[in-house]
């Protein structure tokens, strides 16, 4: 049992190293921070939810490589998400940015959390309104149903 | 019961609305350039590779492009369909070879045949990358002034040639 358990901990040390990129892609550690987080948030759109950092397809290595191409090139992040867009449409960045088709994922939220907050006060208004008298009566018998 | 009546619409309506997102494929992307330019590329052609194709030698004519690969499998089961259309003469058929290798290409050519005016030979993806390229086979139609009117994902069939493709030819030939 120990036998197993400690196998299966130093496979789980040893995960790195199936890491898809080995190799470091910049020398500069900032345009390597921001080629890491680019990259973490691509979906590849090959094979979907897969971020192109996580996915060992080719097409993810190819989009690694253009990512980064533009970033050695002095692109912005920004100019970096228009490459990918421009492309392969706003569904493959995994953090959709708020424009025209994409509102709606971002509104979504807010307008769903007020809906309910709506809802929520005209179920307790209503509660609120019902005669003391019936909520007396109905825990009596309650207490009663209890006693009895 | 007037409660449960909105409940069993409600219900009825969710079920409605989500049998419609199940029948939909997630796979299936929209391209990003229905209706707009195609994008522009230069590639050396797969028979030649000192000699090269671009967007400019596609314009002009209504045309397919067809992106292919020998280890793409869905390329395979299309081809005798693509063999089929090339020789009715109705669209002349181009071909991005994606990320493959020429001598594979070109036995594959030999072998079961070249429905291309001419391929271009893609070996990076770069040009795949810049058509929005995902999967091999995706074919798009072209108009004369080289705007994609379409783009189809997955092996073509006569049954999509008949249902996705005539139709939107059809339009374009009378605009012309």
């Amino acid at each position: 049992m120990k036998k197993i358990l400690m196998v299966l901990v130093a496979l789980g040390i040893a995960l790195p190293a199936l890491a898809i990129d080995t190799q470091v892609a910049f020398d500069d550690p900032v345009l390597q921070a921001r080629y890491e987080k680019i990259i973490g948030e691509v979906r590849c759109v090959k094979c979907q939810n897969q971020t192109i950092k996580d996915s060992n397809a080719f097409l993810a290595a190819d989009l690694r490589r253009e990512i980064r191409r533009l970033i050695g090139e002095g692109k912005t992040d920004a100019e970096v998400y228009d490459f990918l867009v421009d492309r392969y449409g706003e569904f493959t960045l995994y953090r959709p940015r708020a424009s025209g088709k994409t509102l709606i994922l971002w509104l979504a939220p807010a307008l769903l959390l007020l809906g309910g907050a709506v809802m929520l006060i005209m179920i307790l208004r209503r509660r609120m309104s019902l005669p003391i008298d019936d909520v007396a009566a109905s825990s009596d018998s309650d207490d009663a149903a209890a006693r009895g | 019961m007037a409660r449960y009546v909105v409940l069993i619409v409600a219900f009825v309506g969710l079920v409605l609305v989500l049998s419609m997102g199940l029948r939909k494929d997630p796979s299936e992307l929209p391209s990003p350039f229905l209706n707009k330019a195609a994008p522009a590329f230069d590639l050396p052609t797969l028979e030649n590779p000192d000699q090269n194709i671009s967007l400019a030698d596609i314009k002009g004519k209504i045309a397919l492009v067809n992106v292919w690969a020998t280890w793409c499998v869905g390329c395979r089961e299309e081809h005798a369909y693509l063999m089929q259309l090339a020789k009715s003469g109705q669209v002349p058929i181009y071909g991005i070879n994606w990320r493959d290798s020429r001598a594979d290409a070109a036995r594959w050519l030999e072998q079961y045949g070249d429905p291309y005016v001419a391929s271009g030979f893609d070996e990076d993806g770069r040009v795949g990358i810049d058509w929005g390229v995902y999967g091999a086979p995706e074919t798009f139609l072209l108009d004369a002034h080289g705007t994609v009117l379409y783009k189809h994902l997955g092996p073509l069939s006569p049954a999509a040639w008949e249902r996705d493709f005539l139709p939107k030819i059809k339009s374009a030939e009378s605009a012309l």
